[in-house]
């Protein structure tokens, strides 16, 4: 048994009187690749956006790696953390968006080796090496001195995978990876995180790509209306899910 | 199949006409570009209006040419124009950097810090710059000592108004704190500009606070910020002249002296006009640079500058005459 890397308990979390997360519970063992799947406003985005506190929780917590996330605690009481305590938390969380966010006034180059210097105090030469390596890995090597604008979207989410990588994260979260991308982009996108997913990352990955789901994922985890509905190996929860729910949102997205 | 060719094509005689040619060769129709008599009647006149004032320029002596020489880089104009940088500068300087604080209490998460920077930009933008430089001006009558100490409690050092705030500081005082207010708005908008997924990138991968506002928001809110700041430098620039209420010789202080003295009122004016129109063209230029700097990244192939392009036109002609000259002897 693996020792569990990701370990979401009891998330609430509310926009104004809109409940997005109503009690969720997901854990994620070190190394497994999760899926989540669930219509649009299921609270999918919003639970991954709450693992790595780039939304405060109302109530539940998120520990990676036995460490909380956002909050320390102190008997049966939650201290927020101060801002620059996250952003150190951050640095083991990978997070790579729909819309890539990748700095257009950085070169490809530049980007990658920004957050391990200034966050991490990496030396810049190892930096850049780690991001050469890094950029051939997603192959992208012969871009390392462009400007991201310059780049098609599919080259660009590779790049901002490269950059996630960059700071050598336990967990890697994937917003909607491929949503923003031309449908022939989207396989090459796809392809990097697949290699990701067998060389043993841990990864979350929201996603409607349900191709992907079933060949990549350990566990997809159905959301809807901010709970988890069902969650199971790619066979069970695809082929055989259990609940009406699942069943109709896999109806119409198969 | 049947081809509707209306007639056997008439090649002595054209017919006007919009629809399409038959399709008998590729590339036999010549294209006659559209004459546009009134636009060519319209510059003409421009250019007439254009000469006859040149025209005016030149030849009435009320413009009076040699007083605009004798006085154009006299030592006394050059330290006028001297102290106009002076005060352009430092109003720059010290308003944009106050302006930056000002913007970034605004933008802070604090109602109190943003309350204060709403209320600085309200005061200063509802006083006209005139009546505040006055004020500055009188302060010694208001505070006759300023000092330094705990507030409400003692002072440990204290030095007289006067000494401190001559003429020249308080017109640096005032121009600097009026256009911190503007500043401070331009600085805004130009944060706000940028892509709320830039700092959530930034703060996804971890980078300090700071270093997020100084190396991922500001150099891509300098876009927006560069175009408005450059027009309120230009503006402080001109704007200097204010000050001549306070009689400090700047230029155009000096030239109203020194057209009370000789009577020379319309070729000073020049003088100061040529003085301006040239340093607003230098800044207008460093502004192109500058903003073509903060812009990179933004354009897939950013277009050459004016200089580049120069180049390209005098290389070609080179280019031209090197495969023209021999070709034509053979």
């Amino acid at each position: 048994m693996t020792a569990t890397m990701v370990d979401v308990r009891g998330v609430h979390k509310s926009f104004g009187r809109l409940e997005v997360l109503r009690g969720v519970d997901l854990q994620a063992e070190a190394g497994s690749v999760t899926v989540i799947l669930g219509p649009s406003g299921s609270g999918k985005s919003t639970l991954l956006r709450a693992i790595n506190h780039l939304e405060k929780l109302d109530r539940g917590y998120v520990a990676i790696d036995g460490e909380l996330i956002g909050y320390r605690r102190s008997g049966d009481r939650l201290y927020e953390l101060k801002e620059r305590e996250v952003l150190r938390q951050r640095t083991h969380l990978g997070f790579v968006f729909q819309n890539f966010n990748l700095f257009p006034h950085l070169t490809v180059l530049e980007n990658l080796v920004e957050a391990p210097i200034s966050a991490l105090g990496v030396p810049k030469a190892a930096a850049r090496a780690r991001a050469l390596e890094l950029l051939d890995r997603v192959g992208l090597a012969d871009k390392a001195d462009a400007y991201p604008r310059r780049l098609s979207g599919g080259q660009q989410q590779r790049v901002a995978i490269a950059r996630a990588l960059a700071l050598e994260p336990k967990v890697l979260l994937f917003d909607e990876p491929t949503s923003a991308l031309d449908p022939e982009l989207v396989g090459e996108v796809l392809d990097v995180i697949k290699d990701l997913a067998t060389s043993g990352t841990t990864m979350i990955v929201v996603t409607h790509e349900i191709g992907f789901a079933r060949e990549v994922a350990d566990t997809v985890v159905f959301m809807d209306g901010g709970v988890v509905v069902e969650q199971g190996p790619p066979a069970e929860v695809l082929d055989h899910p259990r609940h009406e729910r699942t069943r109709a949102f896999l109806s119409k997205v198969l | 199949m049947t081809v509707t060719t209306t007639e056997p094509t008439d090649t002595t005689e054209p017919t006007d006409t919009t629809a399409p040619p038959p399709a008998t060769g590729p590339a036999g129709l010549r294209v006659i570009p559209a004459r546009h008599p009134w636009r060519w009647l319209a510059g003409v006149a421009a250019v007439v209006l254009v000469a006859q004032f040149l025209h005016g320029l030149a030849t009435n002596p009320g413009w009076d040419w040699q007083t605009f020489n004798a006085f154009v880089t006299a030592d006394s104009i050059l330290r006028a124009v001297w102290i106009t940088l002076q005060l352009t500068c430092y109003g720059t300087v010290l308003g944009f950097a106050l302006g930056a604080v000002i913007a970034a209490l605004r933008l802070s998460a604090s109602p109190i810090l943003q309350t204060i920077a709403w209320a600085y930009v309200w005061a200063f933008r509802s006083i006209p710059l005139i009546v505040q430089l006055v004020f500055w001006f009188n302060l010694s009558y208001l505070y006759k000592r300023l000092g330094v100490g705990i507030p409400f409690g003692p002072t440990f050092w204290q030095f007289e108004t006067m000494d401190v705030l001559g003429a020249l500081g308080a017109a640096v005082l005032g121009l600097a704190l009026h256009q911190a207010a503007y500043a401070a708005e331009i600085v805004r908008a130009g944060v706000l500009s940028v892509d709320a997924g830039q700092l959530e990138a930034a703060a996804a991968l971890g980078i300090p606070r700071l270093r997020q506002a100084w190396r991922i928001v500001l150099p891509q809110a300098m876009r927006g910020i560069l175009p408005n700041a450059a027009n309120e430098v230009i503006s402080l620039f001109k704007g200097t002249s204010i000050v001549y209420v306070m009689a400090i010789g700047e230029l155009f202080y000096q030239v109203q002296v020194i057209y009370g003295r000789t009577g020379r009122v319309v070729p000073l004016l020049m003088v100061a006009t040529a003085w301006y129109v040239l340093l607003t063209t230098l800044l207008s230029i460093a502004q192109y640079y500058i903003e073509r700097y903060f812009a990179r990244g933004a354009e897939r192939t950013p277009p050459p500058t004016p200089l580049a392009r120069a180049r390209a036109f005098v290389r070609q002609i080179q280019e031209s005459r090197l495969s023209t000259a021999p070709g034509g002897r053979s």
